[in-house]
């Protein structure tokens, strides 16, 4: 599925984070091809949101490189190939927000300060919403909407960017069934049009049929890398990869609870 | 009886607050957004320094009034930036620093405490033609940038880790705001006075949130309510002994109590229609079985958000999932 010819889309090399003094990821080696499709899964703590942020430029490393599309972080400036959907935002916080205006900001990394939207930006906001299914919503307040469909404002807000590379942070996470089959829908929709996916989960939920690829992290390190069938057999070692993982405790079984200490936000 | 209000001093006045009044909200939508509201009185207290600076020296005040402020400006903001657990503290560092430096300085150029009144309190009756323009220049700079620059910087007050994943220089959007608050704060000086300074930032925008949706609309809104509070407030002082610049901020003051309770009301309303907001009147399908299956995504039944659940309509009521069973909604 992935060409090892293919330049990678995102490149880990040796990478670690620290934070306040406490290393947080360490010797971390991931590729990802154009087209792949991937889930960084990995208990409360693993280091698996440290990880996305290192990898989109919020959080710098404390040793190793990133590179996104094969150019190395601090020169990257392909802005508009990337799209971020954060975890928790702050979108709903201050002043009040239309969901138009919260998705179009979605179009900065293409549009140049000074310049009024043009039509292309109009379309690509509308078709970001009906995507996710909000069309009807533009003039609402985001806080009004609920958690889910708050979600899939997020998300329609990075699709307007038309990125090729979407770097998602626990898009499932408090989400109703209906906005999780809807984000899960929109995402392999854009697999099928050949968009490069890392996204983090806590379950596989309804994006087991679009993820063919697992990336499992435990306390920093990548300690599982290869298709979802064969996570839960890890641990024998018959497949070379999970080593480190224990074979009785499934990363998809741990319940979905937050701030704990040392919960990676 | 209107003739007092078109007497040169009064037009002067009236020209310096309104343009104070478009100005200072304007930059405020986006520090109310960024949850530093108090930033504006921070800004005002550092700039007592500069007034002093400039009353010592012998230049112009409000020039060196400007310059501090976009100094204290960035630092506060570059502070904010860097170590973010201990900002409040360096924050009201340099706040108090900056007023007491300020009345340190006056007393030692022995200018006396009047001078330094009137730009604590403002002194709109007593302002020259060229500081009308100065203050309309500097208003429409502002303005200017705030509406041209609105989706860049929205997006940076917005979501930060979004705008600086977009590629936006989140460094110099934040600071840009900063300094476009020092400037506002140096216009509003002369009318509503150091010490006030943060009220015309912050209240019309607390006014105008309370009916509108979008971000936009509330920057609009709260620079026409900006601007009535400041031509009012001047007209009332015209013809009442009042001081110019408490009575603004007490009319825009007034101006939100008035409107809170409506405001309530609405937004109440509004939060309470949410969920039967819908596309289409729901129609009822035919769904095999009665009560047997369960509710989920494509079970036939059409589905509603409703707050943090799914209801799910099913013979003309909603059914929301609780425990074992079906609660009515």
């Amino acid at each position: 599925m992935s060409e090892p010819s293919a330049v990678p889309v995102v490149e880990i090399t040796r990478g670690a984070v620290v934070l306040a003094g406490r290393p947080i990821l360490r010797d971390i080696d991931l590729r990802v091809a154009p087209g792949e499709v991937v889930a960084l899964l990995g208990a409360n703590g693993s280091g698996k949101s440290t990880l996305v942020k290192a990898a989109v430029g919020l959080l710098p490393l404390a040793s190793g490189q990133v590179r996104l599309f094969d150019q190395p972080l601090e020169q990257f400036r392909a802005w508009s190939r990337l799209g971020y959907v954060p975890q928790r935002s702050t979108i709903t916080q201050g002043v009040p927000a239309t969901v138009g205006e919260v998705v179009s900001a979605g179009r900065l990394a293409r549009r140049r300060p000074f310049r009024l939207p043009r039509a292309a930006d109009r379309h690509a906001v509308r078709e970001a919403l009906e995507t996710v299914g909000l069309a009807d919503r533009v003039n609402q307040q985001v806080a009004t909407l609920s958690g889910g469909q708050q979600q899939r404002v997020l998300m329609a807000r990075t699709l307007a960017g038309e990125p090729d590379l979407l770097v998602l942070d626990e898009p499932n996470a408090g989400v109703d069934l209906i906005s999780q089959q809807a984000i899960a829908d929109t995402l392999a929709a854009l697999a099928r049009r050949g968009s490069t996916i890392v996204v983090v989960l806590h379950e596989l939920g309804p994006f087991e049929p679009l993820i063919r690829r697992t990336v499992m992290l435990r306390e920093g390190r990548i300690c599982y890398d290869g298709p979802p069938s064969q996570l839960a057999t890890s641990g024998s070692g018959e497949h070379g990869h999970g080593e480190h993982c224990e074979p009785v405790e499934l990363p998809v079984r741990v319940p979905p609870m937050s701030g704990l200490i040392g919960e990676d936000r | 009886m209107l003739d007092i209000l078109t007497s040169p001093f009064m037009v002067r006045a009236l020209i310096a607050a309104a343009a104070t009044g478009l100005a200072a909200p304007a930059v405020g939508t986006f520090l109310v957004q960024r949850r530093l509201s108090l930033m504006g009185d921070g800004i005002g207290h550092i700039s007592v320094t500069g007034v002093a600076l400039g009353l010592l020296t012998g230049t112009s005040p409000t020039l060196t009034a400007i310059v501090v402020a976009i100094v204290g400006a960035v630092s506060i903001e570059l502070i904010r930036a860097s170590g973010r657990a201990s900002g409040d503290v360096a924050l009201a560092l340099i706040f108090y620093g900056g007023l007491a430096g300020g009345l340190m300085l006056v007393s030692i150029g022995g200018s006396g405490t009047a001078t330094i009144n009137s730009y604590l309190f403002g002194s709109l009756f007593s302002i020259s033609a060229t500081d009308v323009w100065v203050s309309l220049a500097l208003a429409t700079l502002v303005v200017g940038l705030c509406l041209a620059l609105m989706p860049q910087l929205f997006s940076v007050s917005n979501d930060e880790d979004f705008a600086r994943a977009s590629g936006l220089p989140v460094r110099f959007y934040n600071v840009l705001i900063s300094v476009l608050a020092a400037v506002s704060v140096s216009v509003a000086m002369r009318t509503v006075g150091l010490l006030l300074v943060s009220a015309l930032l912050v209240i019309p925008v607390a006014t105008a949130q309370q009916f509108s949706r979008g971000f936009r609309s509330t920057m609009l809104s709260a620079m026409v309510a900006g601007l009535i509070a400041a031509v009012a407030g001047v007209t009332t002082s015209a013809y009442v002994d009042v001081p110019p610049g408490s009575t603004i901020v007490l009319v825009a003051l007034l101006g939100f109590a008035v409107t809170a309770p409506l405001g309530m009301v609405l937004q109440r309303r509004r939060l309470a229609r949410v969920p039967f907001e819908m596309p289409a009147q729901p129609e009822e399908q035919e769904v095999e079985g009665h009560h047997r299956h369960q509710h989920g995504p494509g079970c036939g039944h059409v589905a509603i958000e409703h707050g943090d659940h799914v209801d799910y309509i099913h013979d003309g009521h909603r059914h929301a999932v609780h425990g074992g069973h079906y609660d009515e909604h």
